[in-house]
């Protein structure tokens, strides 16, 4: 048997592509255009965004910084059900349920932390939670921080970013 | 003291002009200027975060925070170099570059006199006028022999300024050398040794590409190089060195960008292979001095291209009494003349758009200095377009084709020069 050899036919260079002159001039007319293009018209040309200063606009479903969601007498929506914190794939969120007075309420959390060190952000707690208590549509990013305590964030913290939710307790949804 | 501030004075001023007020400013912009050109090139923003308070100044403030965070830096010398030479090497480096602007000439001598334009040539006459009897043209143009050509824009005329270059520009490949033996760090040799290699190769094509010039110009006195390029090619052509000899030009400005060790022939640094290169083991404002040499270097390249290749100080068309179209053909002879020849010349040659002396000498000092920035301008541009060369096409291009089109295009011009 033998082997079967295709030859490619490499491509030919003409005398002037060979002396690179020509084909530098026209690289440099490239890299002057898009110089002059910027230098002209630089809000046009340029597409950086200079993100602290300038923010661009996030779509609906974007992920931010959690939030806890409120009943209509600002008490904490969250039933300590557990549901967010088991699907969590990264283990970030720590609750300690404890027994409400209200014997219309079961349970409330004592403790909600939520380690942004470990968030990967996928929005699975969302997904589980069946009371609407917790919300990623902040629309902010976590603060960068310097210190580890404040990357977890608590109850009441995620408590003042949250507002009155309208879904009825227990999943159902009325307007 | 008239003679002390001639002596002493003015050369002291014209070496702080020329050298921190010129080359350096320039090359310190430069670092500047080649992050943001190169941001514009690839459409991003660029420097622009260093501030005071609201003053940004489209980034020009990151010099004075660069400068700043490269003096405070550790200066770091590593166990086992040569210390000596380590401390030595990026003197040795920035020197070259700063004494090589010596040679580069800003404009013509400044003319104590009249001024008579004879066919493309300035030449100066005694105040007062041409006056009657035997002149010699020759003399009248050289600072030798005529005192009302007095002080020059230059820092020292040197009869044998290219000689001069070819010398300082050969040493200057010294600081890579000695910084990459020094440091005790195989990439820095690798640098050392690639930057001695370079600068070997392409000294040759540099000088080589030359000499065609002088050959034309019959000088290596770079004012008068400067001064004949004001001559018109065919009645209205200026007869710049990048018209009489355009190889050359290319082989000359690929030849002196190689030198510089500047990407596309970044070999003795190469980023992508040896770390930094040659100043691998450099920190602090050792490692400053040595970038800054490098963009000095850029600097004078544009400048000795432009004195070379582009006219020098010469606004086309313009001469020390104004703007002359044309020229009637000169046919009192070459060197000894009679004043009256010259009276009769000046009389049917006035200049068509005529202009004070001081206003000349400004606009020629400011052309010399355009082209000078056009010519640093393309070269960042260069760096930008080009990809990179591989170490051993450096050598191919440097050895196998500079060279020979070198030669080749010695022998044409010998060959014209000679019919």
């Amino acid at each position: 048997m033998s082997v079967e050899v295709k030859s490619v036919e490499r491509p030919k260079r003409n005398f002037w592509e060979q002396t690179y002159i020509p084909e530098i001039i026209k690289g440099l007319g490239v890299t002057l255009g898009h110089f002059f293009g910027v230098v002209a018209r630089p809000k046009k040309n340029i597409f950086t965004v200079s993100y602290p200063d300038v923010k661009r606009d996030y779509p609906d479903r974007f992920r931010g910084k959690h939030r806890l969601m409120l009943r209509e007498d600002g008490q904490v929506r969250c039933v300590a059900c557990m549901c967010c914190s088991t699907v969590c794939p990264a283990n970030c969120i720590h609750i300690t349920a404890a027994e409400h007075d209200d014997p219309n309420i079961e349970k409330y959390p004592e403790v909600f932390v939520i380690d942004h060190l470990r968030c990967i952000v996928c929005g699975l707690c969302v997904e589980a939670c069946p009371c609407d208590a917790i919300r990623m549509d902040t629309g902010t990013h976590c603060e960068p921080f310097t210190d580890r305590n404040k990357a977890f964030l608590d109850r009441d913290l995620l408590m003042q970013l949250g507002a009155h939710s309208a879904a009825e307790q227990g999943g159902r949804y009325s307007a | 003291m008239e003679a002390l501030i001639d002596i002493a004075l003015i050369p002291i001023l014209k070496v702080v002009v020329v050298v921190f007020g010129f080359a350096m400013a320039i090359g310190t912009v430069l670092t500047w200027v080649e992050r943001k050109q190169s941001a514009f090139i690839q459409r991003r923003v660029g420097p622009n975060r260093a501030n005071l308070g609201p003053i940004t100044a489209f980034g020009l403030l990151h010099l004075v925070a660069d400068g700043i965070k490269m003096i405070l830096k550790e200066d770091i010398i590593p166990d086992g170099s040569n210390k000596v030479l380590h401390m030595m090497a990026p003197a040795l480096g920035l020197l070259p570059v700063m004494i090589i602007f010596a040679i580069v000439p800003f404009m013509d001598f400044y003319c104590h006199g009249t001024n008579v334009v004879i066919d493309g040539m300035d030449y100066c006459f005694a105040e007062g006028g041409i006056g009657a009897g035997v002149v010699r043209l020759d003399e009248l143009a050289n600072p030798l022999y005529n005192p009302r050509l007095g002080h020059y824009f230059q820092i020292a005329d040197l009869q044998a300024g290219l000689l001069y270059m070819f010398a300082v520009t050969g040493v200057s490949v010294y600081g890579a050398a000695i910084a990459g033996w020094a440091s005790n760090s195989k990439f820095s040799l690798m640098g050392g040794l690639r930057a001695s290699a370079q600068m070997i190769s392409y000294e040759i094509s540099m000088g080589l590409s030359l000499a065609g010039l002088l050959m034309i110009y019959a000088t290596i006195d770079v004012n008068d190089i400067v001064r004949e390029q004001g001559d018109l090619l065919f009645g209205f052509l200026p007869a710049w060195g990048i018209f009489m000899q355009p190889v050359a030009f290319v082989l000359f400005l690929t030849a002196s960008i190689a030198e510089s060790k500047r990407a596309p022939f970044d070999m003795p640094e190469a980023e992508s292979e040896l770390v930094a290169g040659y100043f691998t083991e450099y920190s602090s404002m050792k490692f400053a001095v040595f970038s800054l040499g490098e963009f000095v270097a850029v600097v004078f390249i544009a400048a000795i291209t432009a004195t070379l290749f582009l006219g020098g100080w010469h606004v086309p068309w313009l001469y020390a009494d104004g703007f002359h179209f044309g020229f009637d053909a000169w046919t009192g002879g070459a060197a000894t003349t009679t004043a009256e020849a010259v009276s009769a010349y000046a009389a049917a040659n006035p200049p068509d758009l005529a202009l004070p002396y001081p206003l000349v000498v400004f606009l020629r000092i400011g052309a010399f200095i355009t082209k000078t920035i056009l010519l640093c301008f393309l070269q960042l541009q260069l760096r930008w377009t080009l990809p990179r060369f591989r170490y051993d096409q450096v050598m191919h291009l440097g050895w196998k084709v500079l060279l020979p089109i070198s030669l080749l295009n010695l022998v044409v011009t010998a060959f014209f020069v000679l019919i």
